[in-house]
């Protein structure tokens, strides 16, 4: 009784729950389109009132961590790419990190420069195809095509350094396999340009949008206590207020260089998680405009190393924040080429697991905009 | 007590537009719906021309578009010049390739798409006999590519590699038994 009073809004009469519905159950997924993917949600409901969800997992298990023990350090990386596909740059690069802390590795001052591009330039490609997908989930499918014009810039830069468009396979321990093209600053300059005034046209289209905050403000409310509990990072974790950022807080690479923000959201509403990530669009470009600043235009991109990595035994970590948290390497490793154990810690997997505090008493409708602002990626969630 | 916990399982604030104290809406119900009511038409008019401007703008622009017409785009399409398709081996003229049959590239595969025969010729010299690629196995990683010394094996340009027939995925890349170029 009290949970659908509430849920009233101030100013409208108040109305009773029909003594005679019966609560019942609903399966979201695993093809739904607003689940991104093959995740199956199972839906209690009361009417159109969620009262609790159950994500089942494990639809895209690949048993990639299992696979990781067959194969050597340098074939691994590939695997990676199919963890969170839309940050598999960040994740190359942990994996990278972890071998290079166990193998006592460096990396040439032009080849961080090269990473932290890259891994930044993913970061906002990431989060244009979350903007352009949260638009599609809640029905404004304008916002699909603005946010893949602009993606679409970022990729083709990502195809001219690499070759490829979504399993990069591009970082090795010691720096990358390649170096960037001459074409790559001009063309991150461009793409710079372009950002600013398509952020203002996002904030008249979506972010501006009346109906558009009406359900997002105040829907899906994570607190800071629960977001901690559940092991939220990324955006997620920062929208509810927890002041964490590992390339703040922990630097890796050469982000202590740099002067960047971390956005924080009050309410830790899905308007919250929205605001969030846009300014941490303005963030990475910040991040990138003192990158083509202070970047050496010579030097090499890669420090030389022997064809056969051995890790001596032992183990090592690393983590990185990728566009949707924290993603962290663990290697157990005997002294031989292959590691004895690979553990990756994905942001999804504690991400996705919150949607049942989240979306508890909102409608269904709700629900769909909670998954569009949580943003996970299935594959990273079952690896 | 969290957030949350006071008011129920939902706040009560629903946002912007709504964040009037509670004690106004008690006093006038009737009058408070009545603006809201309004507010919320002119200001849901109001952002919604201002997102219907963007698009306009875009309408009355063509040229602002950036959409490629693909399957007729076709014999002007210009691919990256790093571009990863599948595995080929450049022949010359006299169909002469650079491959020594030294493994290195089956050994660097994560997969075992690559399967190379070497055979020795009459000199008793070992060269290559047949360069077996799998596509369908193959995750277009390049670390063969990398791996190769003799730069033998390049990745193609075709990105267009859907057949019908499962059979036509396993390639052999050299054109005859071969032997290294000179």
């Amino acid at each position: 009784m009290d949970l659908v009073s509430a849920q009233v809004p101030a100013g409208f009469p108040e109305t009773h729950p029909n003594e005679l519905t019966e609560e019942f159950y609903l399966n979201m997924g695993p093809q739904h389109p607003a689940t991104h993917g093959v995740l199956r949600l199972v839906v209690k409901l009361d009417g159109e009132t969620v009262k609790g969800v159950v994500p089942h997992l494990g639809y895209i298990h690949r048993s990639i961590e299992k696979m990781a023990e067959s194969e050597t350090y340098v074939q691994n990386i590939h695997l990676t790419d199919r963890l969170d596909y839309l940050s598999c740059h960040m994740n190359n690069l942990c994996l990278c990190m972890a071998v290079e802390k166990g193998a006592n590795i460096g990396v040439p001052e032009r080849g961080e420069y090269i990473r932290i591009m890259i891994c930044e330039l993913q970061r906002l490609q990431s989060h244009l195809l979350w903007w352009a997908t949260f638009g599609m989930d809640l029905g404004a499918l304008t916002a699909f095509l603005y946010g893949f014009d602009q993606r679409e810039q970022i990729t083709d830069i990502f195809e001219d350094v690499c070759g490829a468009r979504l399993t990069m396979n591009y970082f090795r321990p010691g720096g990358s396999y390649c170096d960037v093209p001459d074409t790559f600053i001009p063309r991150v300059k461009a793409v710079l340009e372009g950002m600013e005034k398509s952020l203002d046209e996002y904030a008249d289209l979506v972010g501006g949008n009346m109906i558009i905050q009406e359900r997002c403000q105040g829907i899906g409310v994570l607190t800071k206590e629960k977001a901690i509990s559940y092991g939220c990072s990324g955006p997620v974790a920062r929208a509810a207020g927890v002041d964490y950022d590992v390339r703040r807080d922990d630097p890796y690479g050469i982000y202590d260089r740099f002067d960047f923000d971390v956005p924080l959201g009050k309410n830790g509403d899905c308007y919250d998680r929205y605001t969030v990530r846009i300014e941490e669009m303005r963030q990475s470009m910040r991040i990138l405009e003192q990158c083509i600043k202070e970047m050496p235009s010579e030097g090499p991109y890669r420090s030389k190393i022997k064809t056969v990595i051995k890790i001596p035994e032992g183990h090592s970590y690393a983590n990185v924040e990728t566009a949707r948290g924290l993603f962290g390497t663990y290697i157990v490793s005997d002294n031989k080429p292959k590691p004895y154990r690979l553990k990756y810690r994905s942001p999804n997997f504690s991400n996705v697991n919150i949607i049942d505090e989240v979306a508890k008493g909102f409608k269904v409708a709700d629900l769909v905009t909670v998954l569009a602002t949580l943003d996970p990626v299935i594959p990273d969630i079952d690896r | 007590m969290t957030e949350v916990d006071k008011h129920g399982s939902r706040p009560q604030n629903l946002g912007a537009f709504e964040r009037e104290p509670e004690k106004q809406d008690e006093e006038k119900p009737k009058q408070g719906m009545i603006a809201r009511y309004c507010s919320l038409i002119f200001g849901g008019t109001k952002s919604l021309l201002t997102g219907m401007k963007v698009t306009i703008f875009t309408f009355l622009n063509p040229k602002s578009t950036v959409t490629q017409q693909y399957p007729e785009n076709k014999d002007t399409l210009e691919m990256k010049e790093r571009f990863r398709g599948q595995v080929i081996m450049p022949h010359n003229e006299d169909g002469e390739h650079n491959c020594t049959a030294c493994t290195l590239c089956e050994k660097a595969c994560p997969n075992g798409s690559i399967n190379v025969l070497p055979t020795k010729n009459i000199a008793g010299k070992k060269i290559l006999g047949k360069y077996i690629y799998r596509l369908d196995t193959c995750t277009i990683c390049a670390l063969c590519v990398e791996a190769c010394p003799f730069d033998a094996i390049r990745m193609g340009q075709d990105f267009e590699l859907a057949t019908l027939n499962k059979d036509s995925l396993e390639l052999v890349l050299n054109k005859k038994e071969g032997r290294w170029k000179s």
